[in-house]
């Protein structure tokens, strides 16, 4: 269960997070909405534990998120605005080292993951030669190689076309279904199988 | 299963050099600006051995210490840029220990290339073969020790938009102790006499950078990440 309370943040003089308060339960989608500096990101980071609030709390199975942090993070899984991926190295090198520093991963594994996202042609090139909305999948396929149950995605159909945006939704539905917990900022409406979802808008807190 | 704190610094290791060895440039232009420094004194200062060989610790050690700035630039730079420190910070695994694996592969990459390479300019400044060993061994131990030190400053000047400048006014009077037991151990090793008393030293300040400078760094990349 993650338990977001009256978080409050200043981001230098602006007050970006008025009293943000909601709670998400197993098999549960957040979906944050607001226009452009309305705090989604920063909603995302405060709750990632990357941003300090100034007040409020985020808890995770009923406990402050910041007294056991890295128990928290090990059940989480963050996706920026820019994939997390080195341009030096290959798709599948990038899973290797990414995931490998939080568990043990198989090449099968990867493979599966990359296959799911349907980034397995352009695995082995590397990431540098790769279009924006290819390392959007193969930064996908990092999210599900985490196994985490919390993921939090900021604005994960960025530079997706159609097939891409039907993934995100799919891979979304697949978590919440299978009891995990999805915060996601999203732009634009999305449509999702899931029964279990919330919108909240931001900026009208 | 959560991935083994040795399991994890052999991947950031790996990954590192491996990067590393993508990215030559990288590599070379510190070890190229400590040989251009070094060999550059002779033509300028005078081609007397004797008064050269005088001159040689202040020169090598500075030079060293000037071009692992150059290096220190890049510690962190590129892993906040591309989110690679995020993921790290959220990983659940420990991020002083990510830190730590990360500034002994850039030791690794820097501190003892340049360590290593020392002799060939040393022979310009007229040191002594004998003297060799013990300024190769000197300039690795203090080089661990500014590259730890460094790492402070690096975390430190993550967020900063001109963090060059500011890294190195940060790291050169954290250095100062470094420099002078280092350039000491060199001058001992050119006049013939004992290193071990400045060696000792530099070993004291390796093991209080690596008992300290991790965990410093830790909370500046947290801190740099806002």
């Amino acid at each position: 269960m993650l338990t977001v309370s009256g978080l409050h943040l200043w981001r230098g003089d602006r007050h970006v997070l008025r009293g943000v308060s909601f709670t998400a339960g197993p098999g549960q989608c957040v979906l944050l909405t607001g226009k452009n500096g309305a705090g989604k990101t920063t909603l995302l980071r405060a709750i990632a534990g990357l941003l300090d609030p100034e007040e409020g709390q985020v808890s995770w199975r009923d406990a402050p998120a910041r007294r056991s942090r890295d128990v928290f993070h090990a059940e989480l899984a963050y996706l920026g605005h820019e994939p997390p991926l080195k341009g030096d190295l290959s798709a599948r090198e990038n899973l290797k080292y990414s995931i490998g520093i939080r568990r043990g991963v198989t090449r099968e594994e990867i493979d599966g993951a990359l296959t799911r996202t349907g980034a397995t042609d352009f695995s082995d090139r590397s990431v540098r030669m790769l279009s924006a909305g290819q390392r959007r999948r193969v930064a996908l396929a990092g999210v599900l190689l985490t196994g985490a149950v919390l993921w939090l995605l900021d604005e994960p159909t960025t530079n997706l076309d159609a097939d891409g945006q039907r993934l995100v939704a799919d891979l979304i539905d697949e978590q919440v279904s299978h009891g995990g917990i999805v915060v996601a900022a999203v732009h634009h409406a999305m449509t999702l199988d899931a029964g279990n979802v919330v919108n909240l808008e931001l900026g009208s807190t | 299963m959560k991935a083994s704190a040795v399991a994890v610094a052999r991947l950031v290791v790996a990954r590192d050099l491996r990067l590393a060895f993508r990215k030559p440039s990288q590599l070379l232009q510190p070890l190229l600006f400590f040989m251009i420094v070094a060999t550059l004194f002779p033509l300028t200062l005078t081609p007397e051995l004797s008064r050269l060989r005088d001159a040689a610790p202040g020169v090598l050690w500075i030079g060293a210490l000037l071009s692992s700035l150059l290096a220190l630039e890049f510690l962190f730079r590129d892993d906040a840029q591309d989110g690679t420190l995020e993921q790290f910070a959220l990983s659940g695994q420990s991020l002083t220990w990510m830190l730590f694996a990360k500034t002994c592969t850039h030791w690794l990459l820097s501190g003892l290339p340049l360590a290593l390479s020392a002799p060939v300019a040393a022979l310009a400044l007229g040191v002594p073969a004998e003297a060799m060993g013990s300024m190769v061994a000197s300039l690795a131990l203090g080089g661990f020790a500014l590259s730890l030190l460094g790492a402070i400053s690096a975390g430190l000047t993550l967020g900063a938009r001109r963090g060059g400048v500011l890294l190195s006014l940060l790291t050169l009077p954290l250095s100062v102790p470094v420099l002078v037991f280092g350039a000491d151990a060199t001058q001992r090793a050119i006049a013939g006499a004992a290193i071990a008393p400045p060696m000792y030293m530099l070993g004291a300040l390796a093991v209080l950078g690596v008992t300290l400078a991790p965990l410093a760094a830790a909370a500046a990349v947290r801190i740099g990440l806002e």
